[in-house]
């Protein structure tokens, strides 16, 4: 195969676009209308409840640090607000984004617009990425948030665990939206009513951090920097380690989320930063369904889909070697045997598109 | 030329839900309000052609289930993002429990 174009103006893209993989049908698993629609039923207090502890905890973190500041017993406490800050903030983003996490649609909204800020993605901006990420996942040249790519970006990950390349990047956005200019490739999937909120959020963030800048000059101290911003960089890691494996190793090119998504089983913590989203497989087939409902969604369909890695160490045991093995042979990957009790893998809708057989 | 259609009897959708409709090459969604009302859009969203029968109906939004876009669909109203576009709507009347659809 011709090595993967990910870009969203490349030939890649006009391939999905032309074989019929963009935008197609995928396989989901039979659920009964009435449980389904009682596992999408949006309620507000679970998501009170976790914001809640959210930020008080970000609140305690940020208040010790400061007044242990500059010793370096201060150090642990920081790092604690920055992995609120820099990783559950992008799971937070990612729920709300949805809207599922709460029922009260200001709430969603809220929380949006918060997480969005801590992670440096613009909330229009990303709400459309988002969306395509969901309608061709892991399709290449058509979704825009591919982490692993083939060959695997291991130097791209690795200064993402410290947010370099990705907030970076979102401040280097930030600016070129806020002067009114959109990026050509987010203009591919941003409609054009929507161009103005871009700029808009980008000029007011830009006032944001430029005062952050400036209190921080004035004061001739880090603690604003610390506080807002910087967090992004060295609290990313977590949301790095599990965002990877979410689709690293597997399959690309399919309409089948078996084939391209990873389900991990987690400790409490992880699930609490993560909100749940080590159930990705079901996320992916069932999108609306609330976070907090997925533990539920996985029970009732666990049974048609590969069996989870048992833990985050045992996914990445699982994910390295694949890894490795694409950087020479990019067009490897896993393939996850199915329990008795699942349907085939539906490998006819992508060989179809792609008018290859299926094996 | 406009014509009301036979589309399901009133039992046959939920309070608070929607039905599939298909009828000569169109697809339809019908809906049951809470205040078991009935009205009728087009069955696919204006964002991507995902069909709506599997969303969620909650009051007079029903959310697409793919993107989580919204509408009102007593007026087909685009309420959140991704979805910009309006949806269709057609006339309903209730008549010895069936509904019908003006289409």
């Amino acid at each position: 195969m011709a090595r993967r174009d990910y870009s969203m103006l490349g030939s890649d893209a006009r391939r999905a676009v032309e074989t019929g993989l963009a935008t197609a049908e995928w396989y989901h698993t039979d659920i009964p209308r009435k449980d389904m629609k009682a596992l999408m039923k949006r309620t507000d207090s679970p998501a009170i409840q976790d914001t809640l502890i959210l930020f008080g905890c970000m609140a305690v973190f940020a208040a010790v640090a400061i007044a242990l500041w500059p010793s370096w017993v201060a150090v642990p406490f920081w790092l604690a607000y920055g992995v609120l800050y820099g990783s559950a903030m992008d799971s937070r983003w990612h729920e709300c984004g949805h809207g599922t996490a709460f029922k009260t649609p200001w709430m969603n909204d809220a929380v949006y617009q918060i997480a969005s800020f801590c992670m440096v993605r613009n909330p229009v901006t990303w709400r459309w990425s988002h969306a395509r990420h969901h309608t061709d996942t892991i399709i290449v040249g058509r979704d825009p948030e591919i982490v692993a790519m083939r060959p695997p970006a291991l130097i791209r990950i690795l200064l993402n665990v410290f947010g370099i390349l990705d907030a970076l990047n979102g401040w280097k956005r930030m600016l070129l939206n806020a002067s009114g200019r959109l990026d050509p490739e987010e203009a591919t999937f941003i409609p054009e009513q929507e161009h103005p909120k871009v700029v808009r959020v980008a000029r007011i963030w830009t006032v944001i951090y430029a005062a952050t800048l400036a209190s921080a000059l004035l004061a001739q101290s880090w603690i604003p920097l610390l506080f807002i911003g910087l967090p992004r960089l060295y609290g990313a890691w977590h949301h790095v380690m599990t965002g990877v494996l979410q689709h690293a190793g597997l399959a690309d090119n399919v309409l089948d989320h078996r084939l391209n998504s990873r389900t991990v089983y987690m400790n409490p913590v992880s699930r609490f930063i993560y909100w749940n989203m080590n159930y990705h497989v079901e996320h992916h087939m069932f999108p609306m369904v609330p976070y907090h409902r997925l533990p539920e969604l996985h029970e009732m369909i666990k049974h048609d889909l590969p069996e989870p890695n048992p833990s985050i160490f045992a996914a990445y045991a699982e994910v390295w070697p694949a890894l490795k093995r694409q950087l020479r042979y990019e067009d490897y990957f896993l393939r996850r045997d199915l329990p008795a009790t699942a349907r085939p893998y539906r490998e006819d809708l992508h060989a179809d598109a792609l008018g290859i057989p299926a094996e | 030329m406009a014509q009301w259609i036979d589309a399901c009897a009133t039992d046959d959708i939920e309070e608070e839900d929607l039905i599939r409709f298909d009828h000569d090459g169109h697809t339809f969604a019908i809906y049951r309000s809470p205040d078991d009302e009935y009205f009728c859009t087009d069955g696919l969203c204006t964002h991507e052609n995902v069909h709506l029968e599997d969303g969620l109906v909650m009051d007079y939004v029903i959310e697409c289930p793919k993107h989580n876009g919204q509408f009102d669909y007593r007026t087909g109203e685009a309420k959140r993002a991704p979805v910009c576009v309006n949806l269709g709507t057609y006339p309903v009347r209730v008549e010895d429990g069936r509904v019908l659809i003006e289409v």
